[in-house]
């Protein structure tokens, strides 16, 4: 237990002191709010689909959890470059263990991450339908974050170096991130894209956070549950897997 | 206390560590000497569970550490040659990280980790970040570091690398006592043949992945007929300056990149 802790402990005392990067990290889902909710606002309203920052906030919440809690996983391959995977791969302790705790460290900086760009959302004009279903909402957040910081890490124990970093940011995170149901209604999709974003398991993170803020959801709260506890649960076993095979 | 029996480590086609044996006694301190690219750093790694050899047989304390890796684990210390402290994590808390880590009781923790920063003379900087360090601060830290845990054994690869005399005597002095306190036994690497002459009980040099000498101190310095430990070494392995850059580490990232599936 205390080793899952010192190592949750790390992750947060590590997003505490890089301020900058928080500040930074928050930049994004700004502009999206801004540019997307107030840009697309007045066509996406007379085409009959209401309030768009309503739609979109939930959208751009899971997205900054997203990016933070894959970049969390990655950055196992920073601790590789400067040594301090070492320290923790030939410590007496079980990979499992050091996996989890490092996970669960990345998904709370992740959660935390995603209430800060939802008290901003608050400031730029988004209104919380039913103020009861928060809980659900905090608990779809931490299932997006554990779900990708866990991918982060699988992803990061496959590589040696970071020269594949920017690969995976392409070919990986933006596609799971465009193809989420972020910014457009999954209704009237063509037929193939909506396979893809169905096939996403960050389309069923952020549709049980609208559902939880807006009331809009077009799986279900059960739906949506099931598939994001599923893929955790896969992946916890992959991730674990490919996490003990990591040489120094 | 270490025996290790025809060990080979290759990374594609090239051999990195070539058939050793050797063994290290209860209490011993060792010497594992040899140029650039002669296969120590990738020995220490197998020895210390974080490389699989390719064949071959090593027993740590009795363990073996490729199925008994978490006992093996815990008989060993080791202060590797590049970095594996948290950069972004104070000096404090990466000793705690490590105390933890190695399963040190609550209630010693504090204590130890006051001693031992107190020792490399970093207890009054505990709070700074090791990002702000010097590299004889960082240096020190990861001994203070290693020898946290009290290890049965203590692997040290280039411990004293870009220190000052005074600092690198300071250290020594506290190995060879936790050495003759505990019967702690130590195997190390260093370019400092000085050091191996002062310190160690038996020398293993090692040249291209194979030992070439194994004795004391002196035997060596007979077997030769020079009269120091470091023209002893030269004569037994040649004047050759070895290329840079081929550490196990930079072959074992070109054979991962050559067979790999990156590109």
């Amino acid at each position: 237990m205390e080793i899952i802790y010192i190592l949750w402990l790390r992750q947060l005392k590590k997003y505490w002191r890089s301020k900058a990067r928080i500040i930074g990290s928050l930049g994004q889902p700004l502009l999206f709010m801004l540019a997307f909710g107030f840009g697309f606002g007045p066509i996406y309203a007379k085409a009959g689909g209401g309030n768009y920052l309503e739609f979109l906030v939930p959208g751009v919440i899971a997205m900054s959890i997203l990016f933070t809690a894959t970049f969390s996983g990655l950055e196992i391959i920073w601790d590789r470059q400067f040594g301090f995977l070492k320290e923790m791969l030939v410590a007496p302790v079980s990979r499992l263990k050091i996996m989890f705790g490092r996970s669960l460290g990345g998904a709370t900086v992740a959660v935390i991450q995603g209430v800060v760009v939802f008290i901003i959302s608050l400031f730029v004009g988004f209104k919380v339908l039913n103020w009861w279903l928060i809980p659900v909402a905090l608990v779809a957040m931490f299932l997006i974050a554990f779900l990708f910081t866990l991918f982060g890490t699988g992803i990061a124990s496959l590589m040696k170096d970071v020269q594949g970093f920017q690969l995976i940011v392409n070919f990986l995170i933006m596609p799971l991130f465009f193809l989420s149901g972020t910014f457009f209604p999954l209704t009237g999709l063509p037929q193939a894209l909506k396979i893809v974003v169905q096939a996403n398991p960050l389309s069923y993170g952020v549709d049980a956070l609208r559902g939880a803020l807006v009331g809009l959801s077009s799986f279900g709260f059960l739906m949506d549950f099931t598939v994001l506890a599923i893929v955790v649960i896969i992946l916890l076993g992959v991730t674990s897997y490919l996490f003990s095979r990591i040489e120094a | 206390m270490i025996k290790v029996d025809n060990l080979i480590k290759k990374f594609g086609n090239f051999t990195a560590v070539d058939n050793i044996s050797f063994d290290v006694k209860d209490g011993e301190i060792l010497a594992f000497l040899g140029p650039n690219g002669a296969g120590k750093t990738t020995t220490i790694k197998m020895l210390t569970t974080v490389l699989p050899p390719s064949s071959g047989k090593i027993e740590l304390n009795g363990y073996n550490p490729l199925t008994q890796k978490d006992k093996a684990r815990h008989s060993f210390g080791i202060v590797f040659q590049d970095s594996s402290v948290d950069d972004e994590l104070t000096a404090y808390e990466n000793m705690m990280m490590h105390a933890v880590l190695y399963g040190i009781k609550k209630s010693e923790q504090k204590v130890k980790i006051e001693h031992l920063l107190g020792f490399v003379e970093l207890w009054d900087r505990r709070n700074e970040l090791v990002k702000n360090f010097s590299g004889g601060m960082k240096r020190r830290l990861e001994i203070a570091k290693g020898l946290l845990h009290h290890p049965k054994i203590l692997f040290l690869d280039e411990p004293t690398q870009g220190l000052d005399p005074q600092t690198r005597n300071h250290i020594w002095e506290y190995i060879k006592k936790m050495n003759a306190e505990e019967k702690m036994t130590v195997f190390f690497t260093t370019h400092y043949i000085e050091e191996a002459e002062k310190a160690a009980d038996r020398v293993v040099v090692i040249d291209h992945g194979q030992i070439v000498a194994i004795g004391t101190p002196a035997e060596l310095k007979t077997k030769t007929g020079k009269d120091n430990l470091e023209d002893a070494f030269i004569s037994l392995t040649g004047k050759t300056i070895r290329e840079e850059g081929a550490d196990s580490f930079g072959r074992m990232r070109q054979a991962g990149r050559m067979g790999g599936w990156r590109r």
